[in-house]
């Protein structure tokens, strides 16, 4: 008899919850960006329109890769690409981010902060650094343009 | 009386069944059961990439009765949605031979075995130390030099501990590897805080420690020398033999942390000079919360408890035997005497295919730990150019580890790989795969199609894959370190 009562018990045990599939207590919007990053890839990077960001270290785990092609006349980011290498955080941060800045204009897009990336996501605290990185990546990417853009004109007016 | 073979007085179907009394049965019974799920739905990860697409044939492989060690059997329409299991230096399921010695322990004879004066203590006293035999005899012991423990860590935590506090005074030293488990490192720190010098060994690039190094490191006043025998995130098997000699010449203690080691590899704890050993229940196919630990008696090992009380255990370790999870542990011992060569000639097998196959079809995958001087049933793979983290989430399907168990919740790369010497972005993008027992053909080759697939996928959003295959040499780029 206490047995079979056992045996009873022992039934509910082997019938595994759903909750158990689970991804690893992920956000859903951390998981859906991870599944479907937005906007993978590259632009060409000697063209003058893009700038490019490269920021992290492979020895901390994280390195992103973020490229912004502006149209000159309106000042406005019209293509935006990325790479990350990292954990699923810091690729959602980063597809996330790429999907934010298009069609901004560079000042906008350079006032994002990792804050704002954060809570979209719900990012837990040992998360943080991955959007904090996420906000380094457009800032160096726009910088990098304004780099070459004033090259650019610099060379322009010299030989004007 | 077993068990686990009694079917449901409702006319159900038998929910749990015993499926490993040999391995022709198991082999039989498994071909009875469906493997292969075919869903319609396709996986939504991709790049963009058109090649990529052509890897989503979602064929999803579910646990069998094999990998479960039970069968199980579902409710019409239910779907059986777990991952396969992978991650055997965590922990294995119990063998369904060790729940059937157990469960009489847990209903009828519930007896302490420690009263003395009627028959439900003899009873369950008796099958103790039948238990206690069955491990002794499978490292080469005697039955009396066993003390049954909560598991490896409370073993480790004895005999560091306990033999440290007993010489205190005449002995102050104690010698470790930088690549042992954290229990044994958090030991050492414990009597490093009361006094005690403690020389943490580096390892080569392959995980072993030098005999040189370890000569050098012996003082007079060493007291201990405690090394694992099988790494539990590389898998690599420590000179135990020559380690022995050595330590018994110079009159010093050498304990082994064997959670890994017993019962995969032949371990005699007289041919290697071994003075303490410990055991984990749960690494073994058996219980949870069980462990033994071997303390020699010839030359005799001295050691202050940690726990004291009523004297249990040789008062080594005072508490009631915890009897149901002590005769599982013989259990398992049992077992796993018995069929150490074929388990090890099977998982062998699986773990070069495992290799071989990702091997073959994915470059730059690097295995950590020495090439012959490992335990085939842990390869830890290290895919360069692809975070090891996110590589997990994509292999949603298996359960898979990046390290140790206690360590995989902070962010830090694994100590040991570290130890090792890996570069860091090696260690980030390094991948435990664990095989056990119950682990299947089709399983390590449905996890070889996945990791192919995935690593492919994560390489093309990669910006260091990237830029190797421009060219660039990434060791050589000055990174900003983020804080």
């Amino acid at each position: 008899m206490l047995r079979t009562t056992i045996f009873s018990a022992s039934r509910s045990l082997f019938a595994k919850p759903a909750s158990l599939v689970a991804v690893r207590s992920y956000h859903p919007k951390v998981i859906d960006h991870y599944e479907r990053p937005r906007n993978v890839g590259s632009l060409n990077k000697s063209d003058p329109f893009v700038g490019t960001g490269l920021v992290g270290a492979p020895a901390c785990g994280d390195v992103m890769k973020l490229q912004i092609k502006v149209d000159e006349e309106t000042g406005k980011i019209v293509d935006v690409k990325f790479k990350t290498f990292g954990c699923g955080s810091a690729i959602a941060s980063s597809s996330y981010m790429t999907e934010r800045v298009r069609g901004m204009t560079l000042e906008d897009a350079g006032a994002i902060k990792n804050t704002e990336v954060a809570k979209e996501l719900s990012l837990p605290p040992v998360k943080l650094h991955c959007s904090m990185l996420a906000e380094d990546a457009i800032k160096s990417a726009i910088n990098d343009y304004k780099r070459k853009r004033a090259a650019a004109t610099g060379t322009v007016s010299a030989s004007a | 009386m077993s068990f686990a073979r009694l079917t449901l007085a409702r006319g159900a179907a038998p929910m749990l069944r015993s499926v490993r009394a040999s391995p022709q049965i198991a082999r039989i019974a498994s071909m009875a059961v469906p493997r292969f799920v075919v869903s319609p739905s396709v996986s939504a990860f991709h790049t963009g990439a058109k090649r990529m697409q052509a890897t989503e044939t979602q064929v999803l492989i579910t646990p069998s009765a094999e990998s479960l060690g039970f069968e199980v059997s579902r409710a019409e329409g239910e779907s059986n949605t777990r991952p396969i299991y992978m991650d055997m230096q965590a922990t294995s399921p119990t063998d369904p031979r060790v729940l059937d010695a157990m469960l009489p322990y847990m209903t009828e004879l519930y007896g302490n075995p420690h009263s003395r004066t009627h028959s439900y203590g003899w009873e369950t006293e008796k099958a103790v130390d039948k238990a206690r035999e069955e491990i002794a005899s499978l490292i080469g012991a005697d039955s009396k030099e066993i003390v049954y423990t909560s598991g490896a860590t409370e073993s480790n935590n004895l005999s560091i501990k306990g033999v440290a506090r007993f010489y205190k005074g005449k002995k102050n030293h104690i010698i470790t590897t930088q690549t042992e488990h954290k229990c044994v490192l958090d030991s050492c720190r414990v009597l490093s805080d009361e006094g005690f010098d403690v020389t943490y060994l580096s390892v080569g690039k392959n995980g072993l420690i030098s005999m040189d190094d370890l000569k050098a490191a012996i003082r007079p006043d060493t007291v201990l020398v405690s090394i694992m025998a099988v790494n539990n995130e590389i898998g690599v098997i420590q000179p135990l033999e020559e380690i022995g000699k050595l330590c018994r010449s110079k009159k010093i203690f050498f304990h082994t942390d064997a959670a890994q080691a017993v019962g995969k590899i032949p371990i005699d704890v007289n041919k290697m000079n071994i003075d303490l050993l410990s055991i984990s229940g749960h690494k073994i196919y058996g219980p949870k919360g069980v462990g033994a630990l071997y303390v020699r008696r010839r030359p005799r090992v001295r050691l202050v408890p940690l726990l004291t009380g009523g004297g249990q255990e040789r008062g080594l370790r005072s508490g009631t035997v915890a009897a149901p999870l002590a005769v599982g542990l013989g259990e398992a011992c049992r077992i796993a005497s018995e069929e150490m060569a074929y388990d090890h000639e099977r998982v062998k097998r699986l773990s070069e295919r495992l290799v071989a196959g990702i091997q073959s079809k994915v470059s730059h995958v690097f295995r950590n730990g020495d090439e012959v001087q490992t335990y085939p049933g842990c390869v830890n793979l290290s895919f360069a150019y692809v975070e090891g983290e996110s590589l997990l989430m994509a292999l949603k399907d298996i359960a898979l580890s990046s390290g140790s168990a206690c360590t995989s919740a902070s962010l830090e790369p694994s100590y040991v790989l570290r130890a090792l010497g890996a570069e860091d972005d090696m260690a980030h993008s390094s991948i435990r795969f664990g095989i056990g027992r119950f682990t299947t053909e089709e399983e390590i080759d449905f996890v070889i199609s996945r990791v192919v697939a995935h690593v492919d996928k994560l390489r093309e959003m990669s910006p260091l894959w990237e830029m190797v295959q421009e060219g660039i040499d990434i060791s050589k780029i000055e990174w900003a370190q983020h804080a």
